[in-house]
């Protein structure tokens, strides 16, 4: 008889060669499985996985591209990582991206014909501020109240939504816009500046690396940093050495929420250059697979950042290509996660073979 | 306003409301036994989806609703072997059940876009719904495997100690969950719609789980929540259709804003959370510790 039930035993210590292979398996075997499918659907596996895979990159707009992708997904992972390492299950950054996009755009709006220097910096500040605040209402409903963060994250993801939505269609609708739902443009001096001539990455990469390298300060080199892990590890423990429980919630939400708001400012004043509904191809949710991916370290984000853009890409490429709807990215990214979560196990438990009597 | 709109009003109320009941009800009782489950978007859009096909394949309702149930508990099994054997963290797996949920509908069904079928009697549905929603509520609280259900999301480990198999009740309650998703979707495929489109769950998989909270996980309250919220977001079309000019958003905002002031309620008393919520939820189970 198969045993599904493997026996389980605690390991004393995580296990690090695990926690490394992890990832590496998991995208393995999301991409074993992706050729079975597309096999499946009468399609020869190698030139599949070379549409999806391999075509979208192989040149310098495809490398670029990919990067513009990245960049929003891994600032919101870096950030959501000071939420998941807290144990913090902030699930609501597409809510934070959101707001983020709304009150920094709207100061893209206001000053859409003012040239200066001054313009995007205030509306880069006004995306971190719109996603804090946003990130900030979950933490103070559970601080005051108890509230699951989980639930309330989430509805506060489609209450932005919403938000957003009355604000293209209603009373910032570009008046010379044929009553399309959306916003005027910005002006040129809201616009994030293109990196090349031609290609549309863009500066948005620099504030991500920059807050990958400042999540990284912050972890190894700071107090705060300290004391956000020993709570994650031991929560027990850290109230015992007295770190203040309350203040490190906010902390955590204050962060996430504001990387979220910048990645959503990015969006809109990088590529798209206005408000309208869909600015965000849930990106916010699928960072979260970026984060657990990345093992929530810095580096491992980079990485998994680029391999789940490189889904989106793929996805579009195997659109046009083999007439399969984009949304087998979809399919990817939900693989990957599964196959990570389950694989997961490995870390923390050791299996143990019994000999069947 | 003469009687026949009234009907009319209360008819599209009906039909609109049936789809959150059935989720709803379905995710409330994988939650009784404590487990999150994420994925119910994911679920409806693939019962969804399978329904249709196999309708448009066979011409056989009956066993459209048939895989579509099928279909949901198979998406909910690979969900329940992750969280309960492997142990997997019940948030991201669930949310990783919706995001694959989106992306295999969207595959399956991309044929079948625009394919015309002819509708199912929604009247049947909104009927089954109602008995639905009061089995659950006797099973919890007049029947001993009810109770049991019940501990097993309030304290697994106690459940354990008394023989009771927490992995098993936990399974059965994710697959019901995720045979009523399923069913959801087929109901919004075949008899609301009636027709395939991507995405075409639009966020009500996300409404049927702020339905939970709302209803402080009481299986009758499903009924309350969903004909509130159902209620509020046809008040709104119609409001617009009278040429009341106040911004729609602000209405579908409602039962996002409502499960919040809910949750604050319940939650900021010590009791009341105690009395609302499964004490277990999204905790794993594991023997050994």
């Amino acid at each position: 008889m198969f045993n599904f039930l493997p026996e389980l035993k605690v390991r004393e210590n995580p296990s690090s060669i695990m926690n490394f292979s992890v990832p590496v398996v998991a995208v393995f075997l999301t991409i074993v499985t992706g050729s079975l499918i597309f096999a499946m659907m009468g399609f020869d596996p190698i030139f599949a996985l070379h549409t999806f895979f391999i075509s979208p990159i192989s040149n310098t707009y495809g490398i670029s591209e990919l990067l513009v992708k990245a960049t929003p997904l891994a600032l919101i992972a870096v950030g959501l990582s000071f939420c998941f390492k807290n144990n913090l299950y902030n699930i609501g950054a597409e809510g934070q991206l959101t707001m983020g996009a709304v009150i920094g755009g709207g100061i893209g709006i206001y000053f859409h014909d003012t040239q200066g220097f001054w313009v995007l910096p205030l509306m880069i500040c006004g995306g971190a501020i719109g996603g804090a605040l946003w990130g900030m209402i979950p933490a103070f409903l559970k601080i005051k109240f108890n509230t699951n963060e989980i639930l309330t994250s989430l509805m506060l993801v489609y209450i932005a939504l919403l938000i957003l939505d009355y604000l293209v269609v209603g009373p910032w609708k570009d008046p010379n816009g044929f009553s399309f739902p959306k916003t005027r443009k910005f002006g040129d001096s809201g616009r994030m500046p293109l990196l090349f001539s031609g290609l549309r990455v863009h500066f948005g990469i620099i504030i991500t690396l920059i807050g990958i390298f400042a999540s990284w300060f912050i972890f190894s080199k700071t107090m705060l940093g300290y004391q956000l892990k020993v709570t994650g590890f031991s929560p027990v423990a850290s109230r015992y050495a007295g770190f203040s429980q309350d203040k490190l919630v906010y902390i955590a939400f204050i962060i996430a929420g504001a990387f979220a708001g910048i990645a959503g400012l990015g969006e809109v004043s990088g590529p798209i250059g206005l408000l309208y509904r869909d600015i965000s191809p849930n990106y916010g949710f699928t960072a979260i697979i970026v984060a657990f991916l990345g093992r929530l370290h810095p580096i491992g984000i980079i990485f998994a950042s680029l391999i789940i853009a490189l889904t989106y890409l793929g996805a579009e490429d195997a659109q046009l290509f083999m007439q399969i709807p984009a949304a087998v990215g979809f399919v990817f990214q939900g693989l990957v996660l599964f196959y990570l979560l389950g694989a997961e196990l490995l870390v923390n438990y050791k299996i143990v073979l019994r000999k069947r009597v | 306003m003469n009687l026949d709109i009234v009907i009319g009003i209360i008819q599209i109320i009906l039909i609109a409301t049936t789809p959150l009941v059935f989720a709803g009800i379905g995710e409330l009782v994988t939650e009784k036994t404590g487990v999150l489950n994420l994925g119910v978007e994911g679920m409806m859009l693939v019962g969804a989806v399978t329904a249709f096909v196999t309708l448009v394949i066979t011409g056989s309702y009956f066993l459209a609703f048939l895989v579509s149930i099928l279909s949901g508990a198979l998406m909910s099994g690979l969900f329940a072997y992750l969280v309960l054997i492997l142990m997997s963290n019940q948030v991201a797996t669930g949310l990783a059940l919706t995001i694959f949920g989106i992306g295999l509908s969207s595959m399956i069904g991309k044929q079948y876009i625009g394919t015309p079928i002819k509708g199912f009697n929604p009247y049947f549905f909104v009927v089954l719904s109602f008995v639905i929603v009061f089995l659950v509520h006797y099973f919890f609280y007049k029947t001993k495997l009810g109770l049991i259900f019940r501990a097993v999301g309030e304290s697994h480990h106690s459940s354990h100690a008394l023989g009771y198999s927490v992995i098993k009740i936990r399974l059965l309650g994710i697959l019901f969950g995720g045979s009523m998703c399923g069913l959801a979707g087929s109901y919004m495929s075949i008899c609301y719609a009636p027709m395939w489109q991507e995405n075409m769950i639009a966020g009500r998989g996300w409404i049927a789980l702020a339905l939970v909270v709302f209803a402080t996980w009481k299986p009758r309250r499903i009924l309350v929540g969903a004909y509130i919220f159902g209620g509020v977001s046809i008040l709104q079309m119609n409001l617009q259709a009278w040429g009341v000019n106040f911004p729609g958003q602000f209405f579908n905002m409602a039962p996002y804003l409502a499960t919040m002031i809910v949750l604050v309620i319940i939650s900021s008393n010590r009791l009341r959370i105690r009395l609302s919520a499964p004490a277990s939820l999204t905790i794993p189970f594991f023997k050994g510790r």
